[in-house]
């Protein structure tokens, strides 16, 4: 029978299958364009307390999803998605997100704590946040043109304890004269970039 | 009497003929008023669904025109409305979208008219600006009421028992009236039998309204009557946040089917038995999909929604026709916003392929929904789904609710903000 039918299709040179049956699997982008109701349009987010994915490096993308699956990071809503996704789903999404045109937040921002910030950035976390936030070694963000409210909410949650920071992290933020404050400064450094 | 547009196309040999000269007065009111001439997908209705369906449907093929049309000259989100009835936003601005920025951002052509009636044999749209052909359409047009099993709530009764279950002059009136409400007043509030809009919406509304009365009117009291056996959506969290808050103010019945009204005397009938009384009452009728997909023979056996495809959205029931949002059937995604949206990206993809010959895409969806307690304290729902055996499911062990002990819904309430501003720029640019 079912050959039969094939058989038929492919005489008749008929093109239309049922794509309820012969649909590829999900693509990169269709896994990604679930996620721009919240990170915005190809992951260039409008909300402050979401996180911009556009030009973000595909390993922290990753990374972050697994950590969000497996409730190493702290999250909300982030960890019940995490768990309707594979591996291989983190790599498509982080590979799509990664290739997409940074965006730059554009808020306005307390001059004063950019400048703070700025040496700050220079002196504790430029090693990793390279080239002003605009690239991440070794695992490291991208943090350049973030939002302000989500990174102060990072900043809170590495504080707290709540979210682990990496190693070299935990070092350079011991280091800080005054952790809170300076932190804070950084972020808004961080944000002001374009 | 006067001719049809086809007959007249045959008689002057073209449809190039025909556009030449639409322009004279007697042939416009039935002219095609935007004679397509390549691959083309109309878009009805401007939406949670319809805007995002536009959107990228361009996005992922420039050459395909697109024509959203919309009644309205602006959107107002129903997700939030419910935090202006309960006086916690000043007015729907943060909630009002326009189209503006959307069209010419992405080259969509807007048409501002009612849609009248579907000719799913011929492929076109009467609007009441003219007619519309199509390749593909995208019907995106939301929920209509199923007011003959509410008896005596007409557009009269509306007026003095607002449903605001349509965001806009409705929820204004049901926050006027709330303003007006004495200290000590009741207000009632009804739910429909699921599947409605918005499954977690009337929780959320009970639980803004009992802040208000909170806030500003203690003595008084708020009443929900539900015809469901129990609180739909996020329950337990539902539960708590009443408990916790609202405790002396607000009662919640469960099984309590509203079936007729009396408007002038603001009571309710639950099915001939009890009749309720409230000073303020807010009756949210049952639902079906809007009444232009009901016409266009869209719903299924049930009468009420219509069953589509669940990779491209296509309708079981005609041909190159594609419902998204509240008016179709989605497996296990809920009717909400989110997945109005992440639906709409689904079929645009689909649409796309589908025009070009090419294979489609199965389904990944997200939903994910906030609802407010309190000012400052909300709670979610999240989901992911995809497609198992030609239907749509929810991936096993992921998605879920809130933490019981509201542990994160100050955390939550901030994220609800970016999620309202990030899913309203999605649409509006």
């Amino acid at each position: 029978m079912k050959m039969k039918f094939s058989t038929l299709a492919l005489a008749m040179g008929v093109m239309a299958v049922s794509s309820a049956t012969f649909a590829a699997p999900p693509t990169a982008e269709m896994l990604a364009n679930a996620c721009a109701g919240c990170h915005g349009t190809h992951g260039s987010s409008a909300g402050p307390s979401m996180p911009s994915l556009a030009g973000q490096d595909k390993k922290v993308i990753v990374e972050s999803m697994k950590h969000f699956k497996s409730g190493e990071r702290p999250s909300t809503v982030m960890g019940r998605l995490a768990k309707g996704y594979t591996d291989a789903d983190f790599e498509a999404m982080g590979d799509f997100f990664s290739k997409q045109k940074r965006a730059a937040a554009g808020v306005k921002l307390d001059a004063a704590k950019i400048k703070k910030g700025a040496a700050v950035a220079e002196k504790f976390c430029s090693r990793c946040h390279i080239e002003d936030g605009k690239e991440g070694k070794d695992g490291a963000s991208v943090v350049a043109g973030q939002w302000l409210p989500y990174l102060q909410i990072q900043n809170d949650e590495y504080l707290s304890g709540k979210r682990k920071m990496v190693e070299k992290m935990e070092e350079k933020v011991k280091q800080l004269p005054n952790a809170k404050d300076d932190m804070d400064a950084a972020a808004h450094f961080y944000a002001s970039q374009k | 009497m006067t001719l049809d547009r086809r007959s007249f196309i045959k008689l002057i040999g073209s449809a190039s003929g025909a556009a030449a000269i639409a322009g004279a007065p007697m042939i416009a009111a039935a002219a095609e008023i935007m004679p397509k001439k390549g691959k083309r997908v109309v878009v009805v209705g401007g939406g949670y669904g319809g805007t995002i369906a536009a959107k990228y449907i361009r996005m992922f093929d420039k050459s395909i025109e697109v024509v959203l049309v919309e009644r309205n000259d602006h959107f107002v989100s129903c997700p939030f409305s419910n935090l202006y009835i309960g006086g916690i936003l000043k007015d729907l601005k943060p909630l009002t979208i326009k189209y503006d920025k959307l069209v010419k951002n992405h080259g969509i052509k807007l048409l501002q008219a009612e849609v009248t009636a579907i000719d799913p044999a011929a492929k076109k749209v009467v609007t009441s600006k003219g007619e519309l052909s199509y390749d593909r359409l995208v019907m995106s047009p939301g929920i209509d009421f199923r007011l003959e099993e509410m008896k005596g709530y007409d557009a009269a009764a509306m007026e003095l028992m607002p449903h605001a279950w349509k965001a806009g002059p409705q929820t204004v009136l049901l926050r006027k009236q709330l303003e007006a409400m004495k200290d000590g007043g009741t207000v009632v509030m009804s739910v429909p039998l699921a599947p409605y809009r918005c499954p977690p919406g009337p929780y959320e509304r009970a639980s803004m309204i009992a802040f208000y009365l909170k806030q500003h009117k203690p003595k008084s009291k708020l009443i929900m009557l539900d015809a469901n056996p129990d609180v739909t959506s996020k329950g337990g969290l539902f539960k708590k946040g009443w408990k916790d808050n609202y405790a002396d103010i607000f009662e919640y019945r469960g099984a309590k089917k509203v079936t007729e009204v009396d408007a002038k005397n603001r009571a309710v009938m639950i099915e001939g038995l009890e009749e309720v009384k409230g000073d303020v009452v807010n009756v949210i009728p049952p639902q079906r999909a809007g009444q232009i997909a009901v016409a266009a023979g869209l719903v299924g056996d049930d009468k009420n929604w219509c069953p589509v495809n669940a990779t491209t959205f296509e309708s079981t029931k005609h041909k190159d026709i594609h419902v998204i949002g509240d008016a179709s059937v989605a497996g296990a995604m809920p009717k909400s916003g989110y997945s109005a949206n992440s639906e709409a990206k689904v079929c645009a993809m689909n649409v796309v392929a589908l025009m070009n010959d090419r294979e489609t895409t199965e389904l990944s969806g997200i939903n994910t929904c906030y609802s407010y307690i309190t000012d400052k304290e909300a709670v979610s729902v999240a989901a992911v789904y995809a497609v198992k055996e030609g239907k749509i499911v929810a991936v096993p062990n992921s998605g879920g609710v809130s933490p019981a002990d509201f542990s994160a819904a100050k955390l939550e309430a901030i994220y609800a903000e970016s999620w309202l501003k990030n899913i309203l720029t999605e649409m509006s640019t």
